[in-house]
């Protein structure tokens, strides 16, 4: 990565304070406690030129400005990394700001609300004692107008997240949680001024702000946990990003970041490289692996007037390339015209918050209207029946229903992200319960994204570790994947590269070869009969040896598929790859239903027979043509290593090199799912309870303010069952 | 009940210092990391360089 701070045009990623000071955010890995903060802060600001630095430890980020006349953006990385730390400049998205602003004014509602709901507490406790024993009706008039001057001010602040979504929903002629809520509100403070006036016992100003405080605690949290994920998800695609080799007036080379490309550019892909935009090939021949964009792991040789496809992995020839616009490529265009295809079908899933509320609504609205009229045929006066009509209403407020669900949310997209799952849909938890069918791709969902070397375990450790290390000093990709193998990583200082055949450097006074069959002195034949392998070569003295090196299966991808079928999952492989790539692997996985040579329409095909049948499918896929099979599914997930495209469309990321995560995600979100249900039942249980004593004329302040207190902290108590993590083999 | 003149205009002056204190701390941004707060307390550097 030094080359990337030394020389890397990073102008895109720096900004301007007022005080004339460059800023910009860098992502740090590594960040883990408490004296790297003090390490990486000390030691920015000791470089002279740095104003500030400020580590974000619950982002992970550093945000650095200092003086643009002594120090450039490079030199700031560079001083990151010789504390330590690897840094990558970060672009923060206008979500995220837009998101941070969103936090706070929450955050200043809830504070709002729970100031105003402790102090009418404390006044509404008063009147309730001094009902009881002999306080005057002057004195208790006083605290309710003291109330009322207190909660009217805050609802109206703090209940504007309500307030506004209620609005939002009626306008579109829909119903959604916070339309109820906000009526309960503003009936109940309404009410209560009312009676105010006219010197009665009763008011409710502390129910109203006690609600709206919850109801925010929840919102809060659930906000919170979505800005989480998203921070971490940014990170990551900072951590990933690539850099490209632009061809400047001059033709220089210079290296910018590849979200700085723009069409036109000509670039330079070497060798081992990935290609860091679509593009065209000006000159230059190469195989380049498409695994990636196509899922098929032979290396596709191209010339000048090829297109290739960002994500690509460049083999052996250097390649000039002018970079297109994104959408001109034909899979490009192909995948793109599918994946609108597949977003107009998709139907629309109401959510289980949406659903409950649509019920709830006018069977709460019928029940007030009921009382109200039901008093007042039996006699009773048009004040006492309205009052009696509207307690309904405030006892039903959908405290502990509208907590239900969110709660649940939250604490399992925690549980999930422990198990390296990133969700970027909010339903996505409430879908992924829902699946019976998985599709998983196969290459690089179901095997490495990498390639390994297969036959390790058959070499020497002291001829594998010489070995490795030499691949240490080469770029060519199956010499990355045998680089893998050094325990120690460190390359041969003597190393030399011949570009397209091997490296070669002394190592104990015998020269040691790395690379073609020809370099080493070998004939191919001695490769092997295996067509699925790439065949690299050593000799070093007397000793030759030929590594296959390969894609291979995710370390625990047979027992994580074992699991999901002992679940009662139907799965399928639909690959891109050819049938001889995919049986072997069908086959280790004992997946009966494959297919394979699949074009991304294909697989939308699949996928909308499945639905037709009545299957949920849950899609984990990672190349460019998956993206429109992943857009058609129920729901569906890709590794983190997927292409941009691909990950876009995905309702979650899953990191790591285990396959573990899929099957957290769906163990996690079942439970999850179940908790939410459970929620609602004790929400009704709740109101079941309640609203016969509410109809029956019985609810004071006093039992409305521990009936829905009650029932918002047992909901929030029964959510935190979802914490467990996973059950990972 | 005459105490309840300084009483409850105290009870809401406390409440009303709690809430600034609040939002003045929402404003300082200390609670835009809070997983930050939490291990930087751990941290005495500041301590031993002062003895330094």
């Amino acid at each position: 990565m030094t080359h990337l701070a030394q020389s890397t045009d990073l102008s895109m990623f720096v900004t301007h304070n007022a005080s004339g000071h460059a800023h910009m955010d860098l992502a740090v890995e590594g960040v883990g406690c408490a004296s790297c903060i003090r390490k990486i802060e000390n030691g920015l600001k000791k470089t002279p030129g740095v104003v500030d630095a400020r580590v974000n430890f619950t982002d992970r980020r550093v945000a650095v400005d200092w003086n643009d006349d002594t120090l450039t953006a490079g030199e700031v990385i560079e001083v990151l990394e010789h504390i330590g730390y690897e840094a990558h400049p970060f672009q923060p998205a206008r979500v995220e700001s837009e998101e941070a602003k969103q936090a706070r004014w929450l955050l200043r509602c809830l504070g709002l609300a729970g100031f105003a709901a402790m102090n009418i507490m404390l006044l509404s406790v008063s009147v309730w004692s001094g009902n009881a024993s002999d306080m005057t009706q002057e004195t208790r008039d006083f605290f309710h107008w003291l109330s009322a001057l207190i909660a009217l001010p805050a609802a109206a602040y703090a209940g504007q997240p309500f307030f506004q979504s209620a609005l939002r929903a009626l306008r579109t002629r829909q119903v959604n949680m916070d339309v109820p809520i906000s009526i309960g509100v503003v009936l109940a403070l309404g009410m209560s001024l009312v009676e105010t006036a006219t010197h009665a016992e009763h008011a409710y100003f502390d129910s109203a702000l006690m609600l709206l405080f919850f109801l925010l605690c929840g919102r809060y949290l659930d906000h919170a946990m979505q800005r989480k994920t998203r921070a971490v998800a940014g990170n990551l695609a900072a951590l990933k990003a690539d850099t490209a080799h632009r061809f400047g007036q001059n033709q220089e080379i210079v290296v910018v970041p590849a979200a700085a490309l723009r069409p036109g550019d000509r670039l330079l892909v070497r060798p081992g490289e990935r290609v860091p935009a679509d593009g065209v090939v000006v000159s230059g021949t190469s195989d380049i692996d498409e695994s990636l964009v196509t899922g098929e792991t032979h290396p596709r040789s191209v010339s000048a007037g090829a297109t290739i496809y960002a994500g690509s992995v460049n083999f052996n020839g250097a390649l000039t390339v002018r970079v297109t616009a994104a959408g001109a490529g034909t899979l490009i265009d192909e995948v793109q015209r599918l994946l609108d295809k597949a977003l107009e079908t998709k139907s629309r899933i109401v959510r289980l918050s949406d659903r409950a509320a649509r019920l709830y609504a006018p069977v709460v609205h019928t029940a007030a209207a009921v009382t109200a009229i039901g008093w007042l045929l039996a006699g009773a006066s048009v004040h006492d029946a309205i009052i009696t009509g509207i307690a309904v209403l405030i006892i039903t407020c959908p405290c502990a229903l509208a907590l239900a669900i969110p709660a649940v949310q939250v604490v399992a997209s925690g549980a999930l992200f422990r198990s390296g799952v990133i969700i970027n849909a909010g339903d996505a938890i409430e879908r992924l319960a829902a699946i019976d069918t998985v599709v998983f791709d196969k290459t690089g969902t179901l095997t490495l994204p990498d390639m390994r070397v297969e036959n390790a375990a058959d070499v020497a450790p002291a001829v594998l570790e010489n070995a490795a290390r030499l691949a240490l000093s080469s770029r060519h990709p199956l010499a990355v994947a045998l680089a893998h193998e050094a325990r120690q990583r460190l390359p041969f200082e003597n190393a030399i590269e011949e570009t397209g055949q091997g490296v070669r450097a002394i190592i104990d006074g015998v020269e040691a070869r790395l690379g073609s069959a020809e370099f080493c002195g070998r004939t191919a034949a001695s490769a092997g009969s295996d067509t699925e392998a790439s065949v690299i070569f050593y000799s070093h003295g007397t000793v030759a040896v030929a590594f296959s090196i390969r894609q291979q299966l995710r370390p625990d991808a047979v027992a994580v598929i074992q699991a999901l079928r002992e679940r009662g999952v139907a799965l399928h492989i639909l690959s891109g790859d050819r049938s001889s790539a995919v049986a072997p692997v069908a086959k280790a996985l004992g997946i009966a239903s494959w297919q394979s040579g699949l074009k991304p329409a294909d697989k939308i095909a699949f996928i909308e027979s499945s639905k037709r049948v009545g299957c949920n499918v849950l899609m984990v896929g990672d190349g460019l043509n998956d993206a429109p099979a992943l857009a058609a599914a129920h729901v569906s997930l890709s590794p983190i290593s997927a292409s941009d495209i691909t990950q876009a469309q995905a309702d979650g990321v899953f990191l790591g090199e285990r396959l573990a995560p899929v099957l957290d995600a769906v163990a996690i979100s079942h439970r999850a799912r179940g908790l939410m249900l459970q929620n609602l039942w004790l929400a009704v249980i709740y109101n079941a309870v309640a609203v016969p004593i509410a109809m029956a004329g019985f609810v004071t302040p006093l039992i409305a303010a521990v009936a829905m207190s009650g029932s918002s902290i047992l909901v929030t108590v029964n959510a935190l069952r979802a914490r467990r993590r996973g059950v990972s083999p | 009940m005459n105490v309840l003149v300084y009483l409850v205009p105290m009870a809401l002056a406390l409440g009303l210092a709690g809430l600034a204190g609040f939002l003045w701390s929402l404003r300082n941004g200390q609670y835009d990391d809070l997983e930050g707060a939490a291990v930087r307390v751990l941290d005495d550097g500041d301590i031993c360089s002062n003895k330094e």
